[in-house]
């Protein structure tokens, strides 16, 4: 009988050590960005352009190409992402069709960001070169999975009596999911498109070959022109420029993840307000 | 007129929701378009088991075998480090954490998901290849062992997160029934819980395989660059995702080489669909 | 005189699972026709198929024929369906809107955007429901504030401000105090005059107070139907005596 306690004892301590070596690096990752970061960020380093072949001077144009991607994105995949969401949710039946959808849907979730790089390279940069254009068709057709499912669930949650309500009062199916489902399930689709555009903020490899410039000297003027974009620049900064200091590297990565991590609270705080306020 | 507006709102509905597919159609056309076109000049036998990739040497060598022994070596190496200690930690999280600490550790297990993959390749870099090259005595530490545990560190939300859940769905009355029977709450775990959670666990190692299959930026900065047929794991590689990010960049539009990336392209995207068509069958065999 | 409501031969299923079977019996117009019966009986679903709010369900079908004034329930289109034949529901189910806004959903819906015209319907939905004095100087605020027997009368109001021709309610004072429940009960009367009414209740002496005729549903069948004295003091049934003693529920 005590053997088997003390194994207990023993397993229980294994699996809280082996969880902190998970959390921890966490930790500590944050804090290294931190401490190493935090003196790169002046209001120079954010918004002036870069200067000796971007070893000093500032970072504002991946500041502004990353803002204007992540705009771009936002307008290919919110509306597509959420009426895919009510189509499913509201309109299918089960059958073949809707399960074919749905299995679109998780495919597109798995796909290799670099194979959308390469999708990206074939279809958007051949029709509207290599620009903002081309790379935020890319980032939203890589993002529309996100915001489908998290709509999806968002719409799911809101009780089936009150669609059972509106169509007793005669309302047709639009009618009923524009005026009692939608307004319902909006804190969900907000806290998941700022989630995925976040993630798309962040991501490399499907802005590679559409729309990321190594250098620009100036700001992008439209929807037609390169740009350049944080996570790129931080691959550049640390691969392609010889003798950055560590002190720009770690400011760009920082702004970067800050910017992400920022966008990450407000989705969770919006999450628990919204959970708070529910009324049903 | 409403009734008009709705009609065509309901039409756009509808073709959102087929978009999903039509995309998936147009990912993989665009693929064979571009990547088909390297089987004309080469053969497709010599292009998946060639041990030499040389794509611009002259004449160019388009075998894909070291790539996709990068690819596996990385791979496998990411799921041993990361299945074990995915499964306990998502045990710890489920079963054995006071409650108050249980929302914490849930929420720094998905803040690591939020870095982004190139300051987790950074990272790398400056911490773990420097790490490696001392404890193993390599000449570099950027290996395919860097890119495994780097890998393995992104992979864990994913993974830790669906087994997490499969732990909770197990009915409360297996647990009862065992500890009632005497068992202690380990035993109840390693022979209960976790048998009853083992479709679940099977999902995420799948979907953990194709998300570190398909992970480019990481791997690309840590493993080295050596297209070359691996031996161990403390050399450098060369996956398939990182050659195409890797040389894209310097191939000519319409040149063989550039066809060999999409070709590469056509077989991460290959594997990516069976693999996450098998994690989706795992998820819903209840 | 012409039923307000024809049924004939109605079958109901879930998947194979046959809940109303072989269903036949008029509604005459204006009255209040009272549904008691056990649980699982069919009542329910035989009152969801007038306004033909199962097809939300999808594994149901009936077959069967349903006229409303002699047109077929399937020849009239669903929303000007609904619109006459309204639901009151087991539970309160208010939006999560104003009072206002819930009594003014349907006529919304329904093209009416004048402020004045909605707000003489809302006044006028929330009086034939008795429950106009309680709510008049609080009609923006949430519904869900009421307690569960205001936000039935509001459920009632909502469904009167479309002005239907036939009011089905189900079960529609189980869990309100007693209290409650004779405030509905004295709007149902109220109402008499206007509308066709169809109440289903597990509370036989509901039935008893309430309704001009009575129906005895018993696993998926009619089994007797007359006025409500006869059927109470001289049932023709056994099963129906049973029941309504009490021998069985």
């Amino acid at each position: 009988m005590m053997n088997t306690k003390r194994t207990e004892k023993i397993a229980f301590s294994a699996l809280l050590v082996l969880t902190l070596l998970v959390i921890a690096p966490v930790v500590m990752i944050f804090a290294v960005l931190l401490i190493k970061g935090l003196p790169a960020i002046t209001p120079e380093f954010i918004f002036s352009m870069p200067r000796d072949g971007m070893r000093a001077g500032g970072i504002f144009p991946a500041i502004v190409g990353t803002f204007y991607l992540a705009l771009g994105t936002a307008v290919f995949s919110i509306p597509l992402g959420i009426m895919a969401a009510i189509y499913l949710n509201e309109y299918a039946a089960q059958n073949w069709l809707t399960r074919t959808i749905e299995i679109a849907i998780i495919n597109l979730a798995g796909v290799p960001s670099i194979v959308y790089g390469l999708f990206g390279l074939g279809l958007f940069v051949s029709l509207f070169g290599v620009s903002i254009l081309a790379g935020s068709l890319t980032l939203a057709i890589m993002t529309l999975p996100t915001i489908i499912t998290a709509t999806r669930e968002a719409l799911n949650a809101v009780p089936r009596s009150f669609r059972e309500v509106s169509y007793s009062l005669g309302a047709s199916r639009w009618q009923t999911v524009r005026n009692v489902v939608l307004p319902n399930a909006v804190p969900g689709i907000i806290t998941g498109v700022i989630l995925g555009l976040s993630r798309a903020a962040g991501e490399t490899a499907p802005i590679l070959f559409t729309v990321a410039a190594f250098y620009l000297p100036h700001l992008p003027q439209s929807v037609y022109d390169q740009a350049m974009a944080l996570p790129y620049h931080i691959y550049v900064l640390s691969t392609q420029v010889p003798n950055v200091s560590s002190k720009i590297q770690y400011g760009t990565i920082l702004v970067l993840v800050g910017m992400v991590f920022i966008l990450n609270i407000i989705a969770s705080y919006l999450r628990a307000r919204f959970r708070r306020r529910k009324t049903w | 007129m409403n009734k008009r507006i709705e009609y065509i709102i309901e039409k756009a509905i509808l073709l959102s929701g087929i978009a999903s597919v039509v995309f998936v159609i147009l990912i993989f056309i665009f693929l064979l378009k571009e990547g088909l076109s390297l089987f004309g000049t080469e053969n497709f036998f010599s292009f998946i088991s060639g041990k030499n990739w040389y794509p611009i040497s002259d004449p160019p060598q388009f075998g894909i075998l070291p790539l996709i022994l990068g690819s596996v070596f990385v791979t496998f190496g990411a799921i041993v480090i990361a299945v074990p200690l995915g499964i306990a930690v998502a045990i710890y999280i489920a079963e054995v954490a006071p409650l108050r600490f249980r929302d914490i550790l849930k929420s720094g297990i998905e803040l690591l998901a939020a870095i982004p993959s190139v300051v987790l390749g950074f990272l790398g870099i400056v911490t773990l290849a420097p790490l490696l090259k001392h404890l193993f005595n390599l000449p570099s530490g950027l290996t395919a062992l860097a890119g495994s545990t780097m890998l393995a560190f992104m992979a864990l939300p994913t993974i830790v997160s669906i087994i997490e859940d499969s732990i909770v769905s197990v009915p409360r009355n297996y647990k009862e029934g065992s500890l009632a029977l005497g068992a202690t709450h380990w035993q109840t775990i390693y022979r209960v819980i976790l048998p009853a959670a083992s479709s679940g666990i099977l999902a995420a190692v799948m979907l953990g395989i194709g998300r570190v299959i398909g992970e480019t930026m990481a791997v690309l900065m840590i493993t080295g660059n050596a297209a070359v047929m691996p031996t161990s794991l403390l050399q450098p590689v060369r996956t398939l995702t990182a050659t195409i990010a890797a040389e894209m960049g310097e191939t000519v539009g319409g040149s063989s080489h550039y066809f060999a990336l999409f070709a590469i392209g056509i077989i991460l995207f290959i594997i990516s669909f069976i693999i996450n068509l098998l994690a989706d069958w795992f998820l819903h065999k209840k | 005189m012409v039923a307000k409501l024809d049924i004939y031969k109605l079958n109901v299923f879930f998947d194979s699972n046959k809940v109303v079977k072989d269903l036949t019996l008029q509604v005459e117009p204006n009255e209040i026709l009272g549904i008691i019966g056990p649980s699982n009986s069919g009542k329910t679903s035989f009152l969801k198929t007038l306004n033909r709010l199962n097809e939300l369900y999808r594994n149901c079908s009936t077959t069967g024929l349903v006229k409303l004034d002699g047109k077929n329930i399937h020849d009239i289109d669903i929303q000007i369906l609904r619109k006459k034949i309204g639901i009151v529901f087991a539970l309160p189910l208010p939006l999560p809107l104003t009072i206002f806004d819930n009594v003014a959903y349907g006529p919304r819906m329904h093209g009416i955007k004048n402020r004045s015209k909605l707000a003489e319907i809302v006044e006028k939905s929330l009086t034939s429901s008795a429950i106009w004095d309680e709510v008049k100087d609080r009609l923006n605020e949430p519904a869900f504030r009421l307690s569960g027997g205001q936000q039935q009368r509001l459920c009632i109001a909502r469904t009167l401000a479309v002005e239907p021709e036939v009011i089905l309610y189900d079960e529609p004072c189980s869990g309100l105090d007693p209290i409650s429940t004779q405030k509905i009960e004295d709007a149902m009367r109220q109402l008499r005059s206007n509308y066709t009414q169809i109440l289903v209740t597990n509370n036989v002496k509901q039935a008893a107070r309430v309704s001009d005729r009575t129906a005895f549903f018993l696993m998926g069948e009619l089994v007797e139907i007359s006025n409500t004295g006869d059927l109470f003091t001289s049932p023709k049934d056994k099963r129906t005596e049973e029941y309504i003693t009490g021998r069985f529920g």
